[in-house]
């Protein structure tokens, strides 16, 4: 529980730090750099390198490269879907987050299985 | 382009805003944390690269820019969507940053101190943002650069055209009738 806490904590603040960042920052493109900053990635690995080790920590990283990679499909369908085809916002950047689902679970799968 | 602060924007954010992006950028971290926990660390570290931020600042975004633009009293629905969109943009050479962040961690982790390994990759994300950043900016301007010089090739030709068309209707009738 105490690490559930902990996790949530400052998890909250890193993401906030990002996210503030790209508030106060222009231009637009530029300030959207900061939605892709690796911030859950930082609190994660420090707490589970801290309680399993590197090895395990290593694991995980592994496979945040092919989530970073459907991260970037994400993004790459959403920014076209709103500036050319015009669609609205919160339909576009919600209904597309099933395509990260997808792209993350299909190439976990594909390249490491589940096991890894 | 100019990389500028606005700190005015600040202002701008409602402080419920602020504890929504808080709560849930915590709720994906503990998300990740128990995911791993749950499938082990090859299903768990997908969620490290989750969109945590961009989904939740892009509906701020589209609030800020239809509140500023009502204000004005106007439909700020199209500056909305246009400025999500370039969010968007970034957020696609950001994840560009974050493979490599994910990559170097893997592949130096497990020989190297974690106080070297983070900072490194933290480094490592954001010169390849900036980089990315700044060549999509290049590649954005080459593009612009070029529409300019077709649309003033095609404005000048036209003047010609209608130029020569008016000079062969009226400046000379022998012409007009030998071209006839």
């Amino acid at each position: 529980m105490k690490e559930l806490v902990i996790r949530v904590v400052a998890g909250g603040l890193v993401v906030s730090v990002f996210a503030l960042l790209g508030d106060i920052l222009k231009p637009k493109t530029f300030a959207g750099l900061f939605g892709a900053a690796p911030s859950v990635a930082l609190v994660t690995l420090i707490l589970t390198t801290m309680k399993d080790g590197k090895e395990y920590a290593s694991l995980e990283a592994r496979s945040m490269i092919l989530g970073a990679i459907a991260f970037f499909l994400y993004a790459g369908i959403v920014s076209p879907l709103l500036l050319r085809l015009r669609w609205r916002v919160l339909p576009t950047t919600g209904l597309s987050m099933i395509l990260w689902f997808a792209f993350a679970f299909g190439l976990c799968y594909a390249t490491l299985g589940w096991r890894g | 382009m100019k990389i500028e602060l606005d700190m005015s924007r600040l202002g701008e954010s409602r402080w419920y805003e602020y504890l929504v992006r808080f709560v849930f950028g915590g709720c994906v971290t503990a998300l990740a944390g128990l995911i791993a926990k749950r499938y082990g660390p090859t299903v768990g570290g997908l969620f490290l690269a989750f969109p945590a931020i961009f989904p939740a600042t892009a509906t701020l975004i589209e609030k800020h820019e239809k509140d500023k633009k009502t204000r004005n009293g106007m439909d700020g629905t199209e500056r909305a969507r246009i400025a999500v969109g370039l969010d968007a943009v970034g957020a696609t050479l950001g994840a560009i940053a974050l493979t490599v962040f994910a990559l170097i961690v893997w592949r130096e982790l497990p020989r190297v101190s974690l106080a070297i390994v983070l900072p490194g990759a933290m480094v490592a994300w954001t010169v390849t943002a900036a980089l990315g950043w700044m060549f999509w900016e290049f590649l954005r301007n080459q593009g612009r650069t070029r529409r300019q010089h077709a649309s003033q090739r095609i404005a000048k030709s036209s003047v010609n055209k209608s130029s020569l068309s008016k000079s062969s209707v009226h400046a000379d009738p022998s012409i007009n009738r030998r071209m006839q």
